[in-house]
């Protein structure tokens, strides 16, 4: 029984600084799978339950892709994992897929490990037949991922950098403002990322009148709209993003609340990485400098 | 009635039986069972079972039998107790119930079988009557411990395919009827272990999870297949199901946590009984750091609702370190729904009642989190739709009650995402399946539903009674066909759904 649900690690290569890109066997996730979609994992029998937004799958192989940062024990334990281990389970493709339409110009604006979802995304709205605008920032040269692939199916693409590394010295919201000031005309918007940049983005889209879709990423347990633990406002409403996401309207998620809420647990979690980091020997490289 | 019947190599009159008091099972001390999540009641000795089961008149018209929403042959299965022949009880209890470990401990026997029982009549005293929960618990329990059911040989295949979605009570119902009948049984669990609220609702001291386990482990020995982290309706389309089986079972079970909607219900510290249930029992949250799941960790917890849920959640938190434990419900103390033993488990325990309140909005600090529940005090006004007289807020009696979690137990509502992929399927208004009360046929065919997404929240035996049901038309329907005059040709069936 287990070892038919078993899902092994079949490629793994890190991208940036504990920033990891797997592929995983999990043949009943890729059939029904679309753009926008996300899986749960469970990398051990004690191991919490994790969502995360898948970035590729291969339907003929029955394998997707996933691009994880390691953040925390369970993300930094899965690091340590290698080729041909394997994880028991990955539920999904959960949510609901992101709306694919040809609209004229789509503005993609995609932050850090936020590359990774928005990239099936900007695919899937090229291929329907959209001009495609993607601005894609991180903090440094070295954290950015998929910036082939988005430029491969991009019209026009953008590169921020927070310290000047790399591309436009600047934010995200910058690179924005200056396309609109130089008369771009963008007919939809689609942000991933760090909840802070989703929410400058939708703030400044809203200004400029560019409807916005936003991904967000709350706690999850099931994923199935069982438990309301990733409850979100919208528009004065409380949706569960695990159902009713996870993509919502950018100019109407109360965003502070969110943000607020993803750090329940950051005691717990804090001491959790740091009982694996001493029991193990593990260390983040993000926190080696200094961060 | 008889008036003599024969026990245990000896005969006893009525009187003599009547005489016995019923046998009180041995429990955890609750200053030590605070402390741990080991199941507090321990269960009964052979002995223990022999003379509780001395109490069973063997009334002629058994009553308990219709007060037993699957119909056990209870006086059969006690007689066999007092006979010491437990091998043949188990047997007996078999026939109409897959799940006696499961329904010994959870079933609100004080509702059903032991209501209508003779002695709880003839005492005055309902909780009199002879103890037909624990001694279903005990038979259940003596078997596993000789190592488990004896597994039947497999039925003759019936080439026939039934998927099941959702691996609940319902659904292993379902399945473990449908196999005996040689049908190929395959169970669709969203979850990575099967049991439904069985391993993410009822806390480990009321229910082992090694229980449930064993059940599954029985019906994986029959031939069923459990096909985990599927959810039907998002893996899989519930229409790409009916393609590849002969009938589909939907048991997905009243999962939608309601909230109270009231101002301040997502600040931090605040969450759904679901949800602390959840990573406390399936995700293994008492065990944490073990465990890699956290849960919120109050000294003052509120728990907002007054059934068992609610009794599940305020207990879990004693256990989980919490200094004060606090229920908080709208009505009284006789209006809750928790089973009589829950709510004296719970007081036993510490938990404090705050009977007549609700919270009408919730504060917190400045990072978020909550500080305490503003509540209105009630009182009990005329009686409402359910019977129950409606608890009516007193005005200007607010107050702020501090807490620095709340867990809010106010009731679940159907599952929506099959009805929500499935527009053919007829549901209520309140989004439970529309289903013939006899055969549990949607209006879909070949499609049966049954257990919680039909009733909303219920009980786990109400589920099962609703599973068998359905295995039964369902057996009928694949080896005949018929649909449309299916609960008619279902003549053995018992009538109505209770």
């Amino acid at each position: 029984m287990e070892g038919r649900d078993m899902h092994q690690i079949l490629f793994k290569k890190e991208l940036g600084p504990d920033i990891w890109l797997y592929r995983f066997r999990a043949p009943d996730v890729v059939a029904f799978r679309e753009p926008g979609q996300f899986v749960i994992l469970r990398i051990s029998e004690d191991g919490e339950r994790i969502p995360i937004t898948i970035a590729d799958v291969d339907r003929e192989a029955g394998t997707i892709t996933l691009i994880i940062q390691s953040v925390g024990k369970t993300t930094l334990q899965l690091a340590q994992m290698n080729i041909g281990d394997s994880i028991p389970d990955i539920t999904g493709p959960l949510g609901v897929p992101t709306d694919i339409e040809k609209v004229g110009t789509v503005l993609c604006v995609g932050g850090g490990i936020g590359i990774a979802p928005l990239y099936p995304v900007a695919k899937a709205m090229k291929e329907i037949g959209n001009r495609v605008v993607s601005i894609i920032g991180a903090r440094s040269a070295n954290l950015f991922i998929l910036e082939e692939e988005m430029a491969a199916v991009s019209d026009e693409l953008i590169v921020t950098t927070d310290d000047g590394t790399k591309g436009k010295h600047g934010l995200v919201t910058d690179a924005i403002r200056e396309l609109a000031e130089a008369g771009g005309e963008y007919d939809q918007c689609v942000t991933m990322g760090p909840p802070v940049m989703m929410k400058f983005v939708s703030i400044l889209t809203k200004e400029l009148g560019i409807p916005t879709i936003v991904s967000l990423n709350p706690i999850m347990v099931d994923g199935t709209g069982m438990c309301g633990c990733c409850r979100v406002t919208v528009g004065g409403e409380t949706r569960f993003a695990c159902v009713d996401g996870p993509e919502f309207d950018g100019h109407l998620v109360d965003f502070d609340e969110l943000m607020n809420r993803l750090t329940t647990y950051r005691t717990e979690e804090g001491k959790a990485l740091e009982h694996y980091m001493g029991e193990t020997g593990c260390r983040l490289a993000s926190k080696e400098g200094g961060h | 009635m008889q008036t003599r019947v024969e026990g245990g190599g000896s005969l006893m009159n009525i009187k003599e039986r009547l005489a016995i008091p019923p046998v009180d099972m041995p429990e955890q001390d609750p200053r030590v069972r605070v402390n741990n999540v080991e199941e507090v009641p321990l269960g009964y000795t052979p002995e223990m079972a022999m003379l509780e089961a001395k109490r069973c008149l063997q009334c002629k018209t058994p009553f308990c039998i219709e007060g037993c929403p699957v119909g056990i042959d209870i006086p059969g299965f006690l007689k066999a107790i007092e006979d010491g022949d437990f091998r043949k009880s188990i047997r007996i209890m078999k026939n109409s119930n897959l799940l006696p470990a499961v329904c010994g401990r959870v079933c609100p026997q004080e509702e059903q079988c032991q209501q209508v029982c003779t002695i709880g009549k003839a005492k005055k005293d309902p909780c009199k009557s002879v103890m037909i929960g624990k001694l279903e618990r005990f038979i259940a329990d003596w078997e596993r411990e000789q190592g488990g059911a004896l597994i039947p040989s497999p039925a003759r295949p019936s080439g026939k395919r039934v998927g099941i979605v959702g691996g609940g009570p319902a659904g292993l119902t379902v399945a473990g009827d449908l196999i005996k009948f040689g049908h190929e049984v395959v169970v669709f669990e969203a979850l990575h272990k099967a049991g439904g609220v069985l391993v993410y609702g009822i806390p480990e001291f009321r229910l082992p999870k090694a229980i449930v386990q064993a059940e599954v482990d029985y019906l994986e020995s029959l031939g069923v297949e459990f096909r985990y982290n599927f959810v039907v309706g998002k893996t899989a389309p519930i229409q790409s199901l009916l393609e590849d089986f002969d009938a589909v079972f939907i048991g997905t079970g009243a999962g939608l946590p309601r909230f109270m909607r009231v101002p301040g219900e997502n600040l931090l510290g605040v969450l759904s009984a679901n949800e602390y249930l959840t990573r406390a029992n399936l995700m293994k949250a008492y065990d944490y750091p073990k465990a890699d799941t956290p849960i919120v960790k109050g000294r003052r917890i509120i728990t907002v609702g007054g059934g068992n849920v609610a009794m599940d959640c305020a207990r879990t938190a004693l256990r989980m370190g919490a200094e004060k434990s606090l229920i908080v419900y709208r009505r009284a103390e006789e209006q809750m729904p928790a089973r009589l033993e829950e709510i004296h488990h719970a007081k036993e325990e510490g938990v404090e009642f705050h009977l007549l309140r609700n919270p009408v909005k919730l504060h917190g600090n400045a990072d978020g989190r909550l500080t305490g529940a503003e509540v209105i005090k009630m009182e009990l006004g005329e009686p409402d739709s359910s019977g129950r007289r409606r608890p009516v807020p007193i005005e200007g009696s607010e107050f702020i009650m501090e807490a620095d979690a709340l867990i809010v137990a106010i009731g679940n509502s159907p599952n929506p995402l099959i009805p929500q992929t499935f527009p053919d399927l007829e549901v209520t208004r309140w989004g439970g399946v529309v289903v013939n009360d006899v055969t549990g046929q949607t209006s879909v065919p070949g499609v049966f539903a049954g257990g919680d997404i039909v009733l909303g929240a219920a009980t786990v035996i109400l589920a099962m009674g609703h599973g068998r049901r359905a295995a039964r038309a369902m057996n009928l329907y694949l080896s005949s066909g018929r649909w449309t005059d299916l609960a008619e040709s279902l003549s053995l069936c018992r009538a109505e759904v209770r």
